[in-house]
Parts: structure tokens; C-alpha cells; sequence
């Protein structure tokens, strides 16, 4: 019964098959904003099917093969390990403790990590320079992401995922003024989240017409499949923390329609992603860093304190 | 950080549509140098005009560039017919300027679309390029083809405008403003495609001058220089219309150029068809050119394009020479991108509107210390046939 959970519901293949979905959803979201037609469903399976048939080559350059081969194993492994935490049904979710909110974003912090030493490690300009940058984007995101987290946990009193899900509508009903920080913060994870999972305005590392593929220049056939349902998953995870967080996740429904409840959630989060990332244009990385530091972070800052001082009345 | 990466980009790079060569040394985001190489895609169509009668040329000619083909076919048939001393007919001259501006209009709004592509801005791209498809469909209508219209002949053109083409036209003049009033907007108002412009790419009015920049990377930096407008041909003397500059010298600059000159030409368009004089389409030319050389200079949409061909009295002319506007923009670039953020290198590159292969040359490697082996033509031949065999 375990290992049906680990691997199949709420596990591995229910995360990678909603991976794939959303995927596809985010492309077709994006096209109909673009006046395209978009993928047909399949394509991002196709796409997954046809990367792990491809041959994978690892330039003779790299000096770490070891590494090479291991580093998008890790980012897997990291982002799989985090879905486990996250309630996808009322029920809760496959395992909790009262501090899983901090282990969920530590989780999601490592993706970046090993982006960047796989960009480092790969010995090309284009990888390096990706590289770096996925390192200094890093910084601008992280810390407003990490605020924004707070806020419903400090109104909730608890590091609980499942804890906060269950018990913040009952008490914005309660408390309609909780309203305006846990706004302002989930604003403000959403934008982060918006870099978090490089996409844009912040696909900054991986910026095509620049940098080719950034980091995952050198990557190919599998290894690069592996890295590309890495990113899927961690939209995944990241969208379901923050509609677990702020929105509620699967409550108040039980059962299968709190099921429904939690894809509705996610895939309005996800059609607000792909609204922003219609919106704009990539913008530079020192212009990222002035506007994590000078906006998401005092807005996520502001929010937090609001929440403490609303707490304290 | 003193330690420099050396960031190579082209001949195969998802920023380039074309193959050149541009290697750059950086420090960290930093450019610190730009060197720029060509001659990737030399087709030697100079050469082959030789061989050729002139209306032959004429179409070989149109193909130099797939974008601007109609600069290059009406400024062929201008040198031809100063030697020939052959004056257009003025219908003829007329609809000459209409599918001039149809082709500038197609061009800018296609370079709007690729530079939203370079600052990751798809969803400008992908609309610019929508909104492209109703001046090609008007291309079609009139000349039956959407690239490389074979609409020019040597003394006029083959096809005349019908009442209900220049309905048409009105028409889609119409949509057209609408929309590109709206990318006015857009490049003026929206902040992340301003915050990726202004600034960037600074071109000043002194270096543009001695470097030679043509058209609107001129214009962007406060020239008023425009072919159309000084050294009149075909019809412009007769058609009142404005030359937009702007004094920014910036890509933004740049961009709000393109933007007042695309307006400027759904203008020009609407008054060419107004006024379209009644009358012959073409007039006669000799086959035999008799002797002579002519330069002549049109306003393409990327800047002035000139064009030499000089006439032995045969069929076939004895040298044909072409400058591309690319060619004079590409000497000022460096400095354009000198001191920029290697995330500025493909919006600053995209700027000029780059036509690389229309451009492109023979490279002759001289030796130097860097270049220690000059591989010649026989040698390269061996190399491919050991090579071959080695494979077999």
C-alpha cells in the first residue's frame, strides 16, 4: 500500500502524468494567447517518449562524467521527494511532520542548484554564463518566495502544509482582514514562483537567443528528458504548494470532488503563470535583482509584518 | 573579476537567421570587445550577373534578398534605364512606390516581431507577424507572388493595379493602422519591452555620421537622411510624406522610427492610390544597352541600397555591383555594442535589422600571427576526397 502511494497516487506517476498534463496546458494556454493554435494533448508525452530515444551525448570536456550523468537524477529525485509532502486530496498528504512547509522549499531550492553546477560542470561559455546566472537569479527570487511562505503559516500558527490548508478558510472567514497580506503575499509567491521555475519574464539562464539552452546546452537524450520533467514536476509542486497554502488546496470538498477542487486550483494558478508569461518580455538580470530586492521582497516584507501585527490585535 | 570568456556566437545560433560569425570577449555580463566576421553565405551573384542579358538579371537580382527584393529588382531597373536613357511612365512609377512601401511595411513589422523574439517577448512576435500576413496578402493580390514579386521590368512594370486592388488596398491600409497605432502603444507604454530598449545599444549622432549608418539606425540617432527624400525616385518628388527621426540614438530609438515610418507608408500608399495617373505601363527598352555606367540609390526599408552596373553596348551587362544597407550598418555595430550586457547583444544585433546574407562577402585571410595555416582550394579538395575515402 506504500509503495502504490510512493509510486503511483499521490506519488511519482500521478506527479509526472500531471507534469506532462500541465505542460500542456501552460503551451496551449499560451498559444491561444498568442493567436496560435498550440500543442495537441500528447505532445508533451511525444516530446518525453522521443528525448529518452535519443541518443545522449556527454562532450569529452566535462571532466566530472560522473557528476554529469548523476546531477539530473538529483533534481529528480529532490522535486519527487517534495510532492510527497504536498495534500492533493483533503485527506492529507502521504507523509506530514509540523515543519514539512520548510522542507517542501528546501526541496525546491535544489533544481536551481543543480542547474547551475550542471551549467558549471558542462565547461562551455553558454553553459557557464547559464550557469551563473541561475546562481544570481537565485538570490532575487528566494527570499520573497520564502517570506510569502510565512505569512499564512504565522496566520495559521502552524509549518504544516496539510495544518494550513485545512484551517486558513475558516479563519479568513472568520478574520475578512487576514484578506489583504496573505493577497499581497500570495502575489508576491507567485511572481517568485514565476522565477523560481525560470520561465518568463525570468528565463533569464536559459534565454534562447542568447545563451541557446543555458545550462542544459550539453545536455541531450535522456539526461535531458530527465531535466525537462524535472521542471515540469517542480511547476507541479510549486503550483500545488501555493494553491495548498493560500487557496485552500483540496478543502473544503473530501474525497474524489476535493480531488477536482485541487486540479481546479492548480490549473487556475497555472493559467495565471501562463498569463504573465504571455504578458512580457525576458527582462535583464541586474534589472531582475533591483526588482526582487526593491519590490517582491518589501511587498512579501510589508505582508508578513502586516500578518504579525493582525495576529496580535 | 579580470578573467575574460571569450562568448562565440553564429555562424549556427538560435539568435541568428543567417550564418556570421560574432565573437565576443566578456567580463563577466560585460562586453568588453565585438569582433564581427562574414562570409558564410556568399553566393557570387555579382559575378553571374555577367554572364546574363539584363532581364535576366532582373530576376536573379530580385533574389539577392527575399525581404526586400523590390529594392533590389527597381534599383537594377533604374541603372538600366538611366543608361538607356528611357523615361518610366509615371502609372508605372506610381505602383512602383506602392509595392515599395507595401515591401517596407512587411519588413518593419516583420523586424518588430523578431526583435520582440530577441527580448523573449513571443507574444509581440507572434502578433507582429499576424498583422504581416495582411500586407503580404495584399502583396500577393497585386503581383501575384509574397516574396520576390517579378513585378519590375527594365522601363516599368508587367502589372497594372485594378479599381478593385486599390479598394483593396484602401482596406487594408485601414486595418493596418489601427494595429500598428496599437504597437505604438505598446512600444511606448508597456514597461518590461521599454526596460529592454531604452538605453541600450546608444548610438551618437557623430560616430553614426563617420561610420556610415543608413537608414533608420541613422534616422534613430538624429539624421535626417532619407534616399526618398533627397535624391528623389519614382514617384516620391510628387508624393508629400515625412522623414521620422528620433534623437534617443537607442534602440528605442530605433524602434520608434520603424514604428512613424510605417505609418508614414500606409500614407504614402493611400495617396499613391489616389493619385494613380492614368497611362502606359512600360515603356520600350532596347535589348542591346548602349555603353554607359549609372550608380543609382534607393531607400530600402533596412536604409539606402546602392547600386553600380556599368553597360558594354551587348546584351549582357559588363560589371554589376550592389552595396546592401546591412554592409554600412554592420561598420558601426561595434561600438554600439561596446560596454553593453551580453543579455543586450541580440536585441542590439536585431537593431540594424540585420540582412546578412544580401550583405555578404568574399573573406580573404590575409596572414597574420594568429592564422598560421591558409588552406587553399586543391589542398581542401584533397582533404574531402582522403576524407571520403578513409569513410568508404
Amino acid at each position: 500500500m506504500i509503495l502504490i502511494k510512493i509510486f503511483f497516487f499521490p506519488g511519482l506517476l500521478f506527479l509526472m502524468t500531471y507534469a506532462l498534463y500541465l505542460q500542456w496546458f501552460d503551451r496551449k494556454v499560451y498559444a491561444r494567447m498568442q493567436n496560435r493554435v498550440g500543442p495537441p494533448l500528447f505532445q508533451p508525452v511525444a516530446d518525453f517518449l522521443k528525448l529518452l530515444s535519443k541518443q545522449t551525448i556527454v562532450p569529452s570536456s566535462v571532466q566530472e562524467q560522473g557528476m554529469f550523468w548523476i546531477l539530473p537524477l538529483i533534481s529528480f529525485a529532490a522535486v519527487a521527494t517534495s510532492f510527497l509532502f504536498i495534500p492533493v486530496t483533503a485527506s492529507g498528504p502521504f507523509y506530514s511532520f509540523p515543519g514539512d512547509l520548510i522542507i517542501v522549499a528546501y526541496l525546491l531550492t535544489l533544481p536551481t542548484l543543480v542547474l547551475a553546477l550542471a551549467g558549471w560542470i558542462s565547461t562551455t561559455s553558454y553553459s557557464i554564463i547559464g550557469g551563473i546566472r541561475c546562481l544570481s537569479q537565485l538570490f532575487s527570487y528566494e527570499v520573497p518566495f520564502f517570506i510569502a511562505l510565512l505569512v499564512p503559516a504565522i496566520a495559521v500558527n502552524s509549518w504544516n502544509i496539510a495544518t494550513i490548508a485545512t484551517h486558513l478558510p475558516h479563519l479568513v472567514a472568520t478574520h475578512p482582514l487576514y484578506m489583504i497580506p496573505l493577497a499581497l503575499a500570495f502575489f508576491s509567491g507567485l511572481i517568485a514562483l514565476q522565477g523560481k521555475l525560470e520561465r518568463k519574464p525570468f528565463d533569464i539562464p536559459d534565454a534562447e537567443t542568447e545563451l541557446v539552452a543555458g545550462p542544459f546546452t550539453e545536455y541531450s537524450g535522456r539526461l535531458f528528458a530527465l531535466f525537462r520533467i524535472t521542471l515540469d514536476m517542480e511547476m507541479v509542486v510549486g503550483i500545488s504548494l501555493l494553491s495548498a497554502i493560500f487557496l485552500g488546496g483540496a478543502n473544503p470538498l473530501m474525497g474524489i470532488p476535493g480531488f477536482v477542487m485541487f486540479l481546479i486550483k492548480t490549473l487556475f494558478v497555472a493559467f495565471l503563470l501562463a498569463a504573465i508569461k504571455s504578458a512580457t518580455a525576458r527582462i535583464r538580470i541586474d534589472q531582475l535583482i533591483s526588482f526582487g530586492w526593491k519590490i517582491l521582497a518589501p511587498v512579501s516584507i510589508v505582508a508578513l509584518l502586516l500578518q504579525i501585527t493582525m495576529i496580535n490585535l | 573579476m579580470d578573467k575574460q570568456i571569450i562568448l562565440p556566437i553564429g555562424p549556427q545560433h538560435p539568435l541568428l537567421k543567417e550564418p556570421v560569425h560574432f565573437r565576443f570577449s566578456i567580463e563577466g555580463e560585460k562586453i568588453v570587445e565585438a569582433d564581427i566576421r562574414l562570409g558564410y553565405n556568399h553566393r557570387g551573384i555579382e559575378k553571374a550577373a555577367e554572364s546574363e542579358t539584363y532581364i535576366q538579371d532582373l530576376y536573379m537580382i530580385e533574389r539577392i534578398c527575399g525581404i526586400c527584393s523590390m529594392t533590389h529588382a527597381t534599383n537594377f531597373a533604374h541603372a538600366v534605364e538611366e543608361i538607356a536613357k528611357v523615361e518610366v511612365p509615371p502609372r508605372a512609377r506610381y505602383i512602383r512606390v506602392i509595392v515599395a512601401e507595401l515591401e517596407r511595411l512587411h519588413s518593419h513589422l516583420l523586424w518588430l516581431g523578431v526583435a520582440g523574439h530577441e527580448i523573449g517577448f513571443d507574444t509581440f512576435f507572434m502578433v507582429a507577424w499576424r498583422d504581416r500576413e495582411v500586407v503580404m496578402d495584399l502583396l500577393e493580390g497585386i503581383t501575384g507572388n509574397r516574396v520576390n514579386y517579378g513585378i519590375n521590368k527594365p522601363g516599368g512594370v508587367r502589372k497594372d493595379i485594378s479599381d478593385a486592388q486599390r479598394k483593396e488596398l484602401q482596406k487594408g491600409m485601414d486595418i493596418l493602422e489601427e494595429r500598428i497605432r496599437y504597437y505604438q502603444k505598446v512600444a511606448l507604454e508597456e514597461p518590461t519591452f521599454i526596460a529592454r530598449v531604452a538605453g541600450i545599444g546608444k548610438l551618437d549622432k557623430e560616430i553614426a555620421i563617420s561610420h556610415g549608418a543608413v537608414g533608420p539606425t541613422a534616422r534613430g540617432s538624429g539624421i535626417t537622411y532619407d534616399v526618398r527624400r533627397d535624391l528623389p525616385y519614382s514617384a516620391y518628388g510628387e508624393i508629400p510624406f515625412n522623414v521620422i527621426t528620433s534623437d534617443r540614438g537607442d534602440v528605442l530609438g530605433r524602434t520608434i522610427v520603424r514604428i512613424g515610418e510605417m505609418l508614414e507608408s500606409i500614407n504614402i500608399i493611400r495617396y499613391a492610390v489616389e493619385h494613380l495617373p492614368e497611362g502606359p505601363l512600360a515603356a520600350r527598352i532596347p535589348r542591346r544597352i548602349p555603353a554607359g555606367e549609372a550608380t543609382t540609390r534607393y531607400e530600402a526599408p533596412r536604409g539606402e541600397c546602392i547600386h553600380y552596373v556599368r553597360a558594354n553596348g551587348t546584351e549582357v551587362p559588363d560589371r554589376v555591383k550592389v552595396r546592401a544597407p546591412t554592409m554600412a550598418n554592420l561598420v558601426s555595430i561595434r561600438s554600439t555594442l561596446l560596454n553593453q550586457e551580453v543579455a543586450d547583444i541580440p536585441i542590439i544585433v536585431a537593431a540594424i535589422d540585420p540582412c546578412l546574407s544580401c550583405t555578404d562577402r568574399t573573406l580573404v585571410l590575409l596572414s597574420n600571427k594568429q592564422s598560421s595555416e591558409i588552406t587553399t582550394w586543391a589542398e581542401l579538395r584533397k582533404k574531402s576526397l582522403a576524407k571520403t575515402k578513409r569513410l568508404l
